[in-house]
């Protein structure tokens, strides 16, 4: 029962509180350049949880049962971003052959991904936090998908918004997303200190 | 933005500085820049990690850009960016322990910084080795720039001066706590600040920009 209480305030401190995009600036490029339209924030948003975490599982494999083992911490960096490259192409051609309609909704989200920060972020993260439980790393790789997710649809219900109202010429597109996004980090602050 | 195959080094170097400077004009590497400009310092250090990782990742991938099959090409580039990065970072390790330790995971992270794979992309894959050593250091100088201007900001208006080391502070405005007239903004060095004042920057650019023309 502990366990499954940790796992749990785990994953709602993962999404509400130290949710990636509001305090630790990650993946903030595809959260200021992807979120135009809901829809699409949408499909990038479950690409990126899906991906998040399988490779957060893996390289926490890897990590534990290679890496520290065999002591080759100094080949870590390399390892990780060939996992998360390999994981977005293995996702890719298996949807491409499995789900055709879903492979066509992601599009061109699943190649970029490759260079989203939260999810190498997130590899890095855990091995910083020093997690040392399997289900913990999946939990949080999970809840650090769904938070980027939530941050992202946010967003862009605001900017369609945002869309109809008259804004000064010079805070057009980019500066104004991110005063924005800059308001909405204040509002998240409020979660601070929920769990500790 | 239409980018002939061949550049000068002149046109590489005025380009990194200042018509395409990362963040300002291309939107590039927007994560490091909010995180580490919560002082200048940390902004510093990070600007020449990435000056040093672009400039050798530049040479590796002109060096071998004929070798190189356009799907494996990505691939390739994020080996030699990771190579680079482990080395900064193991330099960091061991001579600047306490700024790597507050640098943390944001180090390894230069490897996704996308300015870098897109120099690599656009201009490493289609010139030569002196050009492409240009350009790398021009846009580091460029983002460097950038993370120093905003990271002076907020430090300035989060604790009143800013600080080089324990005994080097730049006082600017007297903090209220040291007897002077200053409150500290504390939420310039939260995430808030950050989005805030780059957002602003980014207006104030546009509005120097639209003026010239």
């Amino acid at each position: 029962m502990d366990t499954l209480q940790a796992l749990l305030l785990g994953f709602i401190s993962i999404v509400l509180i130290n949710n990636f995009v509001f305090t630790k600036f990650l993946g903030t490029c595809p959260y200021l350049g992807v979120s135009g339209r809901l829809d699409m924030a949408f499909g990038m948003g479950l690409a990126v949880t899906f991906v998040t975490t399988l490779a957060g599982a893996l390289t926490w494999l890897i990590d534990n049962l290679f890496l520290i083992p065999y002591g080759l911490e100094i080949t870590r960096y390399v390892c990780y971003i060939l996992v998360i490259a390999g994981a977005v192409q293995l996702v890719e051609m298996y949807l491409k052959k499995f789900f055709p309609p879903l492979y066509e909704s992601f599009g061109i989200f699943l190649p970029l991904i490759t260079t989203n920060c939260v999810i190498l972020g997130l590899c890095l993260f855990l091995n910083l936090w020093e997690i040392r439980s399997f289900p913990t790393a999946v939990v949080l790789s999970f809840g650090a998908g769904i938070g980027f997710t939530m941050a992202i649809c946010i967003m862009a219900g605001i900017r369609e918004e945002l869309e109809l109202v008259d804004i000064p010429d010079c805070l057009q597109g980019a500066p104004i997303t991110l005063i924005t996004a800059g308001l909405l980090t204040l509002g998240f602050m409020g979660f601070a200190g929920m769990i500790k | 933005m239409s980018q002939s195959n061949e550049m000068t080094v002149g046109q590489a170097f005025m380009g990194g500085i200042w018509t395409e400077i990362p963040v300002l004009r291309l939107m590039l590497g927007l994560c490091p820049t909010l995180a580490v400009t919560t002082s200048v310092k940390s902004g510093l250090t990070m600007g020449l990690c990435v000056i040093f990782v672009l400039v050798c990742s530049n040479f590796v991938v002109s060096i071998m850009r004929n070798l190189l099959k356009p799907h494996l090409r990505i691939m390739m580039f994020t080996l030699a960016i990771a190579t680079f990065v482990t080395i900064a970072d193991m330099y960091l390790k061991a001579f600047l322990p306490d700024m790597s330790e507050k640098l943390g995971a944001y180090i390894p992270l230069i490897i996704v910084n996308c300015i870098i794979i897109a120099r690599a992309e656009s201009c490493a894959a289609k010139n030569g080795p002196i050009v492409s050593i240009v350009d790398g250091l021009a846009m580091g100088l460029g983002f460097t720039m950038v993370l120093c201007f905003l990271a002076s900001i907020r430090e300035v208006l989060a604790t009143g001066c800013i600080s080089f080391s324990d005994s080097a502070v730049l006082t600017i405005l007297n903090p209220i706590d040291k007897g002077g007239w200053f409150t500290p903004w504390r939420g310039m060095v939260m995430p808030v600040g950050a989005f805030i004042t780059l957002g602003l920057m980014l207006g104030a650019v546009n509005q120097l920009n639209r003026k010239k023309m």
